[in-house]
């Protein structure tokens, strides 16, 4: 099965700063990969190379095996709503999907009629005049309508209201499950890509931290509490991630590829937040000894 | 037909809440053999769910002999929970009883009790009975 998205080495700089360092990463398709982060920590860019927007500085990335964007057939194959849907306000619903038809080869119409009906959009209503939702909710169809192999949303629900993105969501999990197509979506709302996503990637520091199917990434990171230990002399295949001690009291989140056997341990289930929350504080950690390194060498 | 919901605060993966919901309304006859189970797309559309969670709910409880899939039709309920399941519901109720009123009057406080349960509950739910 060919990857949806494959990266290697990817790194891209802006001036000086890198806004992605050598990303090595393989997703297969047939997901929905949710992409989270803290602001700033690459998301975008990472999107933004994956559509073609953006050239990669250093590395290689390939989307449905082809270099994004590397001709007609290949850009048809991609969806991509940017962040703050972009729709043109003096344009009307109706000529945003007259565009669409114009520009893609493969566009759909009677789906993108059907699914602007079933929104109560009116056709003849300028795009500048609907609300934030009815705007993503626009963007998407026209994203859907060229039936993509793979679609790219950064930040789709945001700025939306809980109604709003509920419905954004259940519109794009019906079209996956109706055309099979590969999503990845990033979003500060864990809980959204707790309901919607089966795949993760972590990105923290412009560094990927985490990727994987997250069902397993769940069933291979536990919280466990016990009496207060030293975590060097856990057992080689316990990765300590998170780590917290009172005088008598050690709690560790560790990520382990076997069963946890120390029967001294009370094992916890992680919900997908701790897991993200635990990875994001890991970064802040590396971030903290960057600046000091940085500083000393000053 | 059932309407399937996700408690997102339960811990309990998606996939795992929807096998449940169908096992209980079974449990309860509120699904019998025949009744047809809504389709992947109708049920993320409903609550915005990856398809795949619904996929697999389906084909553990295929798995489980609960439901058939008819292709290009559907997914049925095959079957009506045994009678002789329900019949030991009686005396397994009885035995609880005995064994939480045995804690209580050994002076096991409610929390105690609890912790007891499910640690037992726990090292005993891997055990394969079948």
């Amino acid at each position: 099965m060919t990857a949806v998205l494959e990266a290697e080495g990817l790194s891209k700089r802006y001036g000086r700063r890198w806004a992605l360092s050598d990303c090595t990463l393989s997703v297969p398709s047939g997901h929905v990969v949710g992409l989270v982060g803290p602001n700033g920590a690459g998301k975008s860019t990472l999107l933004n190379l994956a559509v073609g927007l953006l050239g990669p500085t250093a590395g290689t990335i390939s989307v449905l095996g082809a270099p994004p964007a590397i001709d007609s057939a290949q850009l048809g194959r991609v969806g991509f709503v940017a962040q703050d849907p972009p729709t043109y306000s003096g344009l009307s619903v109706a000529d945003h999907l007259k565009l669409g038809a114009r520009t893609n080869p493969t566009w759909d119409n009677d789906l993108a009629a059907r699914r602007i009906e079933r929104l109560g959009l009116d056709p003849k209503q300028k795009a500048g005049k609907l609300s934030g939702g009815q705007r993503a909710q626009l963007s998407l169809t026209l994203a859907i309508a060229k039936r993509p192999e793979f679609l790219v949303l950064d930040e789709p629900v945001a700025s939306l209201d809980p109604l709003a993105r509920r419905e954004f969501l259940q519109i794009l999990m019906e079209t996956v499950a109706e055309h099979q197509v590969s999503v990845v979506l990033s979003s500060h709302l864990v809980a959204d890509i707790e309901r919607v996503c089966d795949y993760l990637i972590v990105l923290i520091s412009s560094r990927v931290q985490l990727t994987g199917e997250i069902e397993d990434l769940l069933a291979t990171h536990h919280r466990l509490i016990g009496p207060r230990c030293d975590p060097s002399s856990l057992p080689e295949n316990q990765q300590v991630i998170e780590e917290s001690h009172s005088e008598r009291q050690s709690t560790l989140l560790v990520r382990s590829d076997g069963p946890i056997m120390d029967p001294a341990w009370t094992i916890e289930a992680l919900s997908l937040e701790d897991l993200v929350l635990a990875y994001m504080g890991q970064g802040r950690n590396i971030d903290a000894s960057l600046w000091s390194s940085s500083r000393e060498s000053e | 037909m059932i309407e399937f919901y996700l408690d997102t605060r339960s811990g309990v993966a998606p996939y795992l809440q929807l096998v449940q919901q169908v096992r209980r309304a079974q449990k309860l006859g509120l699904l019998r053999e025949g009744d047809q189970l809504p389709t992947v797309k109708e049920v993320v559309g409903k609550i915005a769910i990856n398809p795949n969670t619904v996929q697999k709910a389906y084909r553990e409880l295929e798995h489980e002999g609960l439901v058939g899939a008819r292709p290009g039709v559907g997914t049925f309920v095959t079957q009506t929970r045994s009678e002789a399941a329900l019949m030991a519901q009686g005396p397994l109720r009885y035995d609880l009883q005995q064994w939480f009123l045995a804690a209580r009057s050994a002076g096991l406080d409610d929390d105690s009790i609890e912790a007891l349960f499910k640690e037992c509950f726990r090292s005993t739910s891997t055990v394969d009975v079948a």
